[in-house]
């Protein structure tokens, strides 16, 4: 048996120590973590990926930590993955997130992973899908991926998620600001957390003015059908339901695919409270996703993007190396020295390979 | 291409300790130090601790005692860690020891011993060779 093959055997059948190590090649791109996903593939799909995002300091770690112990409890077996910013400067990362999650390290039933986000650019969606492939194989039922909530490459790892929590905290600033980062037209779910703080109701209301305002100009767009969403069953029947605090959302039925709309709920994570609306909301997301057929399209529009994103860094890995990193950087100092344009390098390298595979075929 | 294999470490409070000053200047110098870190917190149990190792696949592991509670804790996470078929992970432990431990310390597989002074640039550069010495990682 290959060694690949071995490790596929080992976490198909719960072993932890195997499911650690196939994260880590994955992380270091080892060709050894491609044939063992190769192998778990057919295992996987199976999982509710939910992505957590949100600013420093929101409190996703806590929220995180206390969903899980919720899932815990509806019986389900949670996988987390917490990515953590690498320093530019020295390669290096501190990874705390564990400090708030060691409450289930003695629950078999929950695995929990820290990641750094390394250096590569378009690496770590790659990296962190395949992280998340792992867990689910592994047999986990939720798996959450938390990161902050910051930059392009954060976006693109929790849009690879089925369900999408954006937390915000009352106090943090300028409610805007949370909104220039793109991250309001990703959630499916909206926690305030820290809601206990002054200032929580501003913060929960400033969202759903944006998320209303957002929704009208959609409509008018004619953008994505999945985020347009008709008003939902608590804004039409129980108005004010959620001026209270931690009221029950309501979540109709539905086989629209376009309807849905993100509820904005209270939480304090550290005391627990409104956790339990959050996993409801999750619930109610993962199931409107599939009974209205978006899961389809969304697992596609996934695939897809993942497909893409492989090519692009298979090819150049390709490109790059194949044709010896001597002739690489001879090409690099040319369109230093303006001896060539940076499209000519890249024709060139292609040119090669290209010329290269003619040869050995 | 950036080299892509990273030291993984994880830095472990064992026992009651209250603080945890001396275990977060060494996280974060070893980040510095461009290796990933991660940090548990204060009042860990070896049963943690190991659990922790084994989720995160690290390559080693920092153990820092100010209580003097080495006696029993050191032995209990080497036997669990050699339980889970990890004693390969580097092992060192930092804090207060008296002298005379010091040597069982080093018996019970911990590789090295950092007292009160010691510079966290020696801590890093001690993970690198002890990491090169033991060869290709993660096979």
């Amino acid at each position: 048996m290959t060694v690949a093959a071995e490790l596929v055997a080992r976490v198909e059948a719960g072993d932890r120590r195997a499911l650690a190590r196939l994260i880590t090649w994955i992380e270091d791109d080892d060709p050894r973590a491609h044939a063992a996903l190769a192998g778990l593939y057919p295992r996987t799909g199976r999982a509710h990926i939910v992505g957590v995002t949100g600013a420093p300091g929101t409190g996703k770690s806590t929220l995180v930590s206390a969903l899980a112990a919720e899932e815990r409890k509806r019986g389900r077996t949670v996988g987390i993955i917490s990515i953590d910013p690498t320093s530019p400067f020295t390669g290096g990362a501190l990874l705390g997130d564990r400090i708030r999650m060691m409450e289930h390290i003695a629950d078999r039933g929950v695995f929990m992973r820290s990641m750094a986000s390394r250096g590569s650019v378009g690496g770590l969606s790659v990296s962190t899908s395949d992280a998340v492939r792992a867990l689910d194989a592994f047999g986990c039922d939720v798996v959450f991926v938390e990161t902050v909530g910051a930059g392009q490459a954060e976006i693109d790892i929790v849009r690879t998620a089925h369900s999408v929590i954006v937390i915000e905290a009352p106090g943090l600033g300028d409610e805007i600001q949370a909104f220039k980062a793109g991250i309001l037209e990703i959630a499916d779910v909206f926690v305030v957390n820290k809601a206990d703080r002054e200032g929580a109701d501003k913060t929960a209301n400033a969202l759903k003015v944006m998320l209303d305002v957002g929704n009208t100009m959609k409509q008018r767009r004619g953008d994505g059908p999945a985020r347009v969403a008709a008003p939902s069953a608590a804004e039409a029947g129980h108005h004010g339901a959620r001026e209270g605090n931690f009221p029950a959302e309501v979540y109709a039925p539905t086989t629209d695919a376009t309807e849905w709309r993100p509820p904005i709920l209270k939480t304090v994570a550290a005391e627990r409270r409104g956790v339990i609306e959050v996993v409801d909301a999750l619930d109610a997301h993962w199931r409107h996703l599939r009974e209205s057929g978006a899961i389809t399209q969304r697992e596609r529009e996934r695939v897809e993007d993942e497909v893409r994103q492989l090519l692009g860094r298979t090819l150049t890995r390709r490109c790059v190396e194949g044709g010896g990193l001597e002739r690489y950087a001879a090409l690099v100092d040319a369109v230093t020295a303006r001896a060539l344009d940076p499209r000519g390098a890249v024709e060139a390298l292609i040119g090669a390979w290209v010329a290269q595979r003619k040869e050995a075929g | 291409m950036t080299e892509t294999k990273k030291i993984r470490v994880l830095i472990a409070k064992p026992g009651l300790d209250g603080h945890d000053r001396g275990a977060k200047v060494v996280a974060r110098a070893l980040r510095d130090a461009g290796m990933e870190v991660i940090y548990t917190g204060l009042r860990q149990t070896p049963e943690m601790i190991v659990e922790a190792a084994l989720q995160e696949d690290v390559d080693c592991i920092g153990l820092s005692i100010l209580s003097n509670a080495h006696g029993a804790l050191f032995p209990r996470i080497v036997e669990l860690l050699t339980g889970e078929g990890r004693n390969d992970i580097l092992l060192f432990a930092g804090g207060i020891f008296p002298d005379e431990d010091v040597p069982e310390i080093k018996r019970l597989g911990f590789r090295g011993v950092f007292g009160p002074g010691s510079d966290t640039r020696d801590i890093a550069a001690f993970i690198r060779t002890e990491i090169a010495a033991r060869g290709p990682v993660r096979g």
